[in-house]
């Protein structure tokens, strides 16, 4: 189970500072979908950071299976199983995707494997397994492989930001396929789309950095009608 | 040759035995062996140290190994080695140096390495340069290069020093002749106090010659670097310098382009980007389970492979 305590983050310049998330209070068991949505600049993204320790809140409290893990780096994270898939994949210069996905895993994979990982996300391995991780892959390409890699860590809470962008070719389908896929784990996705939202086990829709509703899709749909600045988006869209 | 001279022999040129074909091994500044075929022969200069390489016409998928090894310190190598490629001759030669310095006296090594291809050869051209023993004393390496490319010809060179030699001085001089084509990748990696210093200058003589330069180099601690190309066009020619350098540490890197387009048809461009190492894919690594340092050390290996 992860916890969220009262958990505050706000970003200071010279003379002002800004609350991008006030009091979040949040609880997320295991084999359940969660599903994060509102307006752009709600504070979704910094929300999902904060769990993998991206940026470090200004007060509160994250506690995953009992632990505190507020004060845990990046890495510690990872290694007790919590992985992250960017809103905006990261390119390197030179790191193969085969490199980044044994990294993922932690050994090295044979090909078999790696061809497991790829497929699933729709990519074929032997067109991708030796391509370099850089601007020459296309937004899709890219955030097919960062899927692959999630897969490839095997967690305990699995949080992807946005993973329906640019998946153009693809089909929600296989994308929600995925999510239902991932078993004995809890999964965090922040999107806007109708299809993922239909598979959540709960909703949390966060405006102006606070949660304003929490439920299924039925609960939650009268307040999305209700906004004028967020609409979801359909399959073709 | 004892398991030291072999483990260098590896390194450089990645033989684990004497190899087959043509070769030329230098220890300590003499010769150790050599060997010729029908269709590359290997003399020994007279009057200096150092060998002329002479590849007969329509030579194929040949290779020619002249690897050099250095034990020992207070040593001052200095060797000339000239290489005639036939028309049509398709050929790579791995050369290396490899100084393994356990005393407190420096060891210096000079190739000065000229190639003549003639018209339709190739030649790819692997030249690793690695430094280790003692790390106070020096090992020095200044290579010279002077490529000569005829028309249709197209040479493909690889050179990397990553780490462990204290200073080197890299000068490469070439001339193209009509269509003919360079790519140079080179990968750099300075530590402590190291010297690296690497400066180009290529003449596009001919129509649409064309040269691609790509460096990656990493300066750690306190080492400095400094890369200089100077891409002279005289032509309908296509010329590309990408010199890409990761700063850690208090290291510096300094790149100096020169740009000399004397035809409105030549095409001459120089990027340069120098920078730490970029924070967002530190943290993507970390995500993935790696600490800071391991996440460093992994772009840093990528960033020098890749190239
Ligand atoms: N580094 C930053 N500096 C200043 N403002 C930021 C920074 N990162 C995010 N913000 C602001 O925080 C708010 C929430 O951003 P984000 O979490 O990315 O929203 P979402 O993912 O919901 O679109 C936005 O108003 C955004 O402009
Ligand atoms: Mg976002």
């Amino acid at each position: 189970m992860l916890e969220l305590k009262n958990l505050n983050f706000e970003i200071k310049s010279e003379n002002t500072s800004q609350n991008i998330l006030k009091n979040i209070n949040l609880r997320f068991e295991n084999n359940k979908i969660y599903v994060i949505t509102g307006p752009n600049g709600s504070g979704k993204s910094t929300l999902v950071k904060l769990i993998m320790g991206i940026l470090s809140p200004n007060d509160g409290e994250i506690i995953f299976n009992n632990k505190n893990i507020t004060n845990l780096s990046i890495n510690e994270r990872a290694n007790i199983g919590i992985s992250f898939a960017f809103q905006q994949p990261i390119t390197f210069k030179g790191l193969k995707v085969r490199d980044l996905l044994d990294i993922a895993s932690g050994n090295k994979n044979d090909f078999n494997m790696i061809c497991n990982y790829l497929s699933t996300v729709g990519l074929c391995a032997k067109d991708y397994i030796d391509r370099q991780i850089d601007s020459k892959l296309s937004g899709g390409e890219l955030k097919r492989i960062e899927l692959a890699m999630v897969l490839a860590r095997k967690g305990k809470l699995n949080i992807f930001d946005e993973p329906e962008a640019g998946i153009d070719l693809w089909s929600f389908e296989n994308l929600t396929k995925i999510f239902s896929s991932l078993k004995n784990s809890i999964t965090i996705i922040v999107s806007h789309q109708q299809k993922i939202l239909e598979i959540a086990d709960e909703i949390i829709m966060l405006k102006k950095g606070e949660v304003i509703k929490k439920g299924s899709l039925k609960d939650i749909l009268p307040f999305i009608e209700n906004n004028k600045c967020f609409k979801l988006r359909g399959n073709n869209e | 040759m004892n398991n030291l001279e072999k483990k260098i022999l590896e390194k450089i040129s990645d033989l684990h035995a004497i190899p087959n074909g043509a070769f030329n091994i230098r220890k300590n500044g003499e010769l150790f062996e050599r060997n010729s075929t029908k269709e590359i022969n290997i003399i020994p200069k007279k009057n200096k140290n150092g060998i002329d390489v002479i590849v007969s016409p329509n030579v194929q998928n040949k290779s020619i190994h002249i690897p050099v090894i250095i034990t020992i310190g207070g040593l001052n190598d200095l060797v000339y080695n000239d290489f005639y490629i036939g028309e049509n001759s398709d050929v790579t030669i791995v050369a290396g140096c490899g100084i393994h310095n356990k005393t407190c006296k420096t060891s210096v090594h000079s190739g000065i390495h000229s190639f003549h291809l003639k018209e339709n050869s190739k030649v790819k051209y692997i030249e690793r340069h690695i430094g280790e023993g003692n790390r106070e004393s020096g090992k020095i390496l200044n290579p010279i290069t002077k490529i000569y490319l005829n028309k249709n010809s197209e040479m493909f060179i690889e050179t990397s020093q990553i780490g462990g030699v204290t200073s080197s001085l890299r000068k490469t001089f070439a001339v193209l002749k009509e269509n003919a084509k360079l790519i140079i990748k080179e990968n750099l990696l300075t530590n402590d106090k190291d010297y690296a210093k690497s400066f180009f200058k290529i003449n596009l003589l001919g129509n649409h010659s064309s040269v691609e330069i790509t460096s990656h180099s990493v300066a750690k601690n306190n080492s400095y670097q400094e890369f200089k190309s100077n891409l002279i066009g005289n032509n309908e020619c296509f010329g590309h310098v990408e010199c890409d350098g990761i700063l850690l540490d208090d290291a510096k890197i300094i790149s100096i382009p020169m740009i000399n387009a004397s035809n409105k048809n030549a095409s001459l461009i120089h990027e340069a980007a120098i920078g730490k190492i970029a924070g967002d894919e530190l943290i993507k690594l970390m995500t993935l389970g790696l600490t800071e340092k391991e996440a460093e050390d992994v772009i840093i290996q990528g960033f020098l492979l890749g190239n």
